[in-house]
């Protein structure tokens, strides 16, 4: 359970998320080439400094930890917000932490805690971890290869690029704005999220720190981060379907009496307390360093089953209003369907869950 | 003299020295048993007037603890007799706590419990069991059903309808009968995986004396509400027997025939519950973790394990914290018990190939396998099916309005179940 601190915390939040993220808002973002509103996120990174949530304070952070991450994420999700808080603080944040030297995190880190950079990590593979470096090359010197799909990489003015270099991975800084980089923009399904493929030609990049990336603990990052994000879309598209259900009148009965669609919402509610128990988990386990490691890929697995057959199911639901364009539903809908994808699908991250559970137990490696 | 405000640390050095000075392995359970109760040590949650303490559970806890660490024994704590006792405790006349919570306590007499007929099973309040008052002593005819430990018990608590003119929760009254009479007959159950846990219960013109009513006639319904809460309390509970069980010593002998006959009816229910924990040493025992199909359904069901886990201790957590009722969050929790049972007999399926086709002591882990596949089907029915679970969840929790009734008029009008198919 959540102290009484970080449930103040959920309340700002929410309370500027709400004000500044309605529907309205959402649709003119997904309408628009940017994809966000300008002012909104200097607010979120000025006034309410939710771009650094989760970054040390001597890098211009508030130094919370993954649980507080995760209630941002949470309320982003719940309200759809449209902008490059997970790209550019969740994503290319936590890379430029968990790889660069001491150096490195003082000169890049503040301008994204601040939000007067926005930044990207550009991976050339967004939905399997093991599958990264086959396109994109470093010879040492220059950068090289393409990124199929890339989260905000149109408004990013730095990247943070993954490529392969001899035998292992290695994590990049480089200047977006150099020759030699095209940024070409792309159809997204959740249009509530900019995808661009990201061409590189003998590109400038600085290498971050000296190690090896360590991509299992990326991955698990990023996952929790964006289950916690899953999570709040999933209450939040749940709690209208519900209210519809009670709204609703059809054969002289609000539908929500009718057992076929109560147990439904039954069967909804299971999933969704399973998923984000297991999702508070996940931050929990990364904050203390105790608990099962893969906990990460379970929350990934169940929030998105979950996200996804609530979304399903608020369509369903709510019948033919539901599948139009009117209706808010879709913007939810596509953010499930597209997040179940992002970092991985349920299947990938259960067979990596067995993966590492095997492992530690001593079993079969596949 | 210990009480509410006492300190854990001198209610541990009560206890203790009290039981270095009654308790001893060599004692006949019977007359131990007396001792404690005579002692106030046998029920520390009960009032002082009936042989209890009045203490809270965390005092309660710290009794049992150094119970355990010297191996006493405590009192008899068969399911149905602790249903039977903490109701009456609640409900009962004085007369009828002094005559019948001692010997609960001792062992000396079982119960069982007479609530569900064959046809009233969700709908428990449409029973249709009948007493009709007749001078000085009630008369019952009816069937019962689902009555664990009914062959070995002495007392029942009775559900029976008294008035059939009034709307079905309103004409229910609580009895306590006798169990060893001619009208009383009690036949086994046996159910599809082979085990005979409960028993069928016939009673034709039976009879309870009309101090035996518990409560007033007619509000058997809010009684029988006490009884279930416990019950609901109970499901999935440790039925092992506590420390006591394997240690050496004449009282323990005896304790462990006592502990046979009440646990009996349970030997099955870890495989009810699916037997999530055999699954990931199933597979790398015999290969199947290799295949990528099996993986993914494990997988499922340890994902399942795993958030009921969390979420049930989240809940407690919260119920501490004094914020969220109860009962919402255990039907959460009960639907979720019956999801992962499946999704684990599922996994098992799969892991276990042909073998599947095999049962007792010819199957894998010597018939464990094959019983979880024939006993899963019990978890989403006992203790209130998963579609009572979903109707609490979904009017409790999530506010949606109630389905029409047909049955809030007097009972004797309600449509009942069609006989001639």
């Amino acid at each position: 359970m959540l102290s009484e601190d970080t449930e103040q915390f959920r309340e700002v939040v929410a309370r500027f998320l709400a004000d500044k993220s309605p529907t309205q808002a959402v649709r003119k973002c997904m309408a628009s080439a940017e994809g966000y509103e300008p002012d909104v996120w200097r607010q979120l990174c000025g006034e309410v400094g939710l771009a650094g949530t989760h970054l040390p304070e001597r890098f211009g952070g508030f130094g919370f930890g993954p649980v507080e991450l995760g209630i941002t994420c949470q309320e982003m999700g719940r309200s759809l917000y449209c902008g490059p808080f997970f790209s550019s603080s969740v994503m290319a944040a936590h890379a430029i932490l968990n790889q660069a030297s001491n150096e490195q995190k003082e000169r890049l880190l503040p301008g994204i805690a601040d939000g007067s950079v926005i930044a990207t990590l550009v991976l050339d593979n967004v939905a399997d971890a093991d599958r990264l470096g086959r396109s994109l090359f470093s010879d040492g010197a220059r950068l090289d290869g393409t990124a199929n799909m890339v989260v905000d990489a149109h408004i990013a003015q730095g990247f943070v690029v993954i490529a392969s270099e001899g035998d292992g991975l290695a994590a990049f800084w480089v200047d977006a704005m150099q020759s030699g980089i095209d940024v070409e923009p792309l159809e997204a399904l959740d249009p509530t999220r900019k995808l661009s493929r990201v061409s590189l030609s003998s590109v400038e990049g600085e290498r971050l720190g000296d190690g090896p990336v360590d991509v299992t603990r990326l991955w698990d990052q990023l996952c929790t981060a964006l289950a916690h994000e899953m999570i709040g879309g999933a209450e939040a598209l749940f709690d209208s379907t519900i209210a519809y259900l009670k709204m609703r009148v059809q054969f002289g009965r609000p539908i929500g009496s009718f057992q076929a669609l109560k147990h439904r919402a039954a069967d909804l509610l299971m999933e969704l307390e399973l998923a984000r128990a297991v999702t508070h988990e996940a931050a929990r386990v990364l904050a203390s360093g105790e608990g099962d490691p893969w906990t990460p890929n379970m929350a990934k697995a169940m929030a998105g089953d979950a996200y996804f057959a609530i979304a399903k199911q608020a369509i369903q639901l709510r019948g033919g209003i539901g599948f139009t364009w009117e209706e808010d539903v879709h913007l939810w809908f596509k953010r499930a369907k597209a997040s179940e994808v992002l970092l991985g699908t349920p299947g990938w991250h259960r067979e990596k869950m067995m993966m590492r559970m095997t492992k530690n137990s001593g079993g079969v490696d596949v | 003299m210990s009480d509410e405000s006492s300190s854990i640390e001198t209610i541990r050095a009560e206890v203790s020295a009290w039981l270095d000075e009654n308790w001893s392995p060599v004692r006949p359970l019977k007359e131990w048993r007396e001792t404690l109760v005579e002692g106030g040590w046998a029920a520390p949650t009960w009032p002082r007037a009936y042989y209890g303490r009045g203490f809270n559970e965390t005092q309660a806890a710290a009794v049992q603890q150094v119970f355990a660490e010297k191996g006493a024994v405590g009192v008899a704590q068969a399911g149905p007799g602790r249903l039977a006792s903490h109701t009456i405790l609640t409900h009962g006349t004085d007369a009828q706590k002094r005559r019948y919570l001692r010997p609960i306590l001792t062992g000396e007499e079982a119960w069982c419990q007479l609530f569900s007929e064959p046809g009233s099973g969700s709908d428990l309040a449409g029973l249709t069991t009948k007493a009709e008052k007749v001078g000085d002593r009630w008369i019952i005819n009816g069937q019962k059903v689902w009555n664990t430990s009914a062959h070995h018990a002495d007392f029942g608590i009775l559900l029976a309808r008294t008035n059939w003119d009034v709307p079905k929760h309103q004409g229910i009254s609580y009895f306590l009968i006798d169990m060893r009479q001619a009208g009383v007959e009690v036949r086994p159950l046996k159910q599809m995986n082979g085990h005979a846990s409960f028993n069928e219960v016939f009673m034709s013109d039976a009879e309870v004396l009309a101090e035996d009513l518990l409560g007033a006639e007619g509000e058997g319904w809010s009684i029988a509400a006490t009884t279930l809460s416990l019950e609901r309390q109970a499901f999935g509970s440790d039925r092992s027997g506590g420390a006591a069980k394997d240690l050496e010593g004449p009282i323990y002998d005896e304790y462990r025939a006592e502990l046979a006959i009440a646990l009996e009816p349970y030997t099955w229910y870890p495989q009810r519950a699916g037997r999530a924990d055999l699954l990931l040493k199933r597979a790398e025992g015999n290969g199947a973790i290799s295949d990528p199909l099996v993986r993914q359904e494990i997988a499922r069901a340890l994902c399942l394990k795993k958030g009921a886990d969390l979420a049930a201790a989240a809940a407690v957590a919260k119920r501490r914290s004094g914020k969220h009722r109860v009962i919402p969050e255990g039907s959460i929790g009960k639907l979720a018990a019956s999801e992962i049972a499946r999704q684990a007999a599922h996994a098992h399926t799969l892991i276990s190939g042909a073998d599947a086709l095999l049962a007792g002591a010819n199957s894998e882990l010597d018939g464990i396998v094959a019983e979880v596949l024939l006993s899963v089907p019990a978890i989403s029915i006992a203790g209130g099916t998963d579609e009572i679970q979903k109707n609490i969840i979904s009017e409790r929790v999530l506010g949606l309005p109630k389905e029409p009734r047909f049955d809030t008029g007097p009972f004797r009008d309600v449509p009942r179940n069609i006989k001639d198919a």
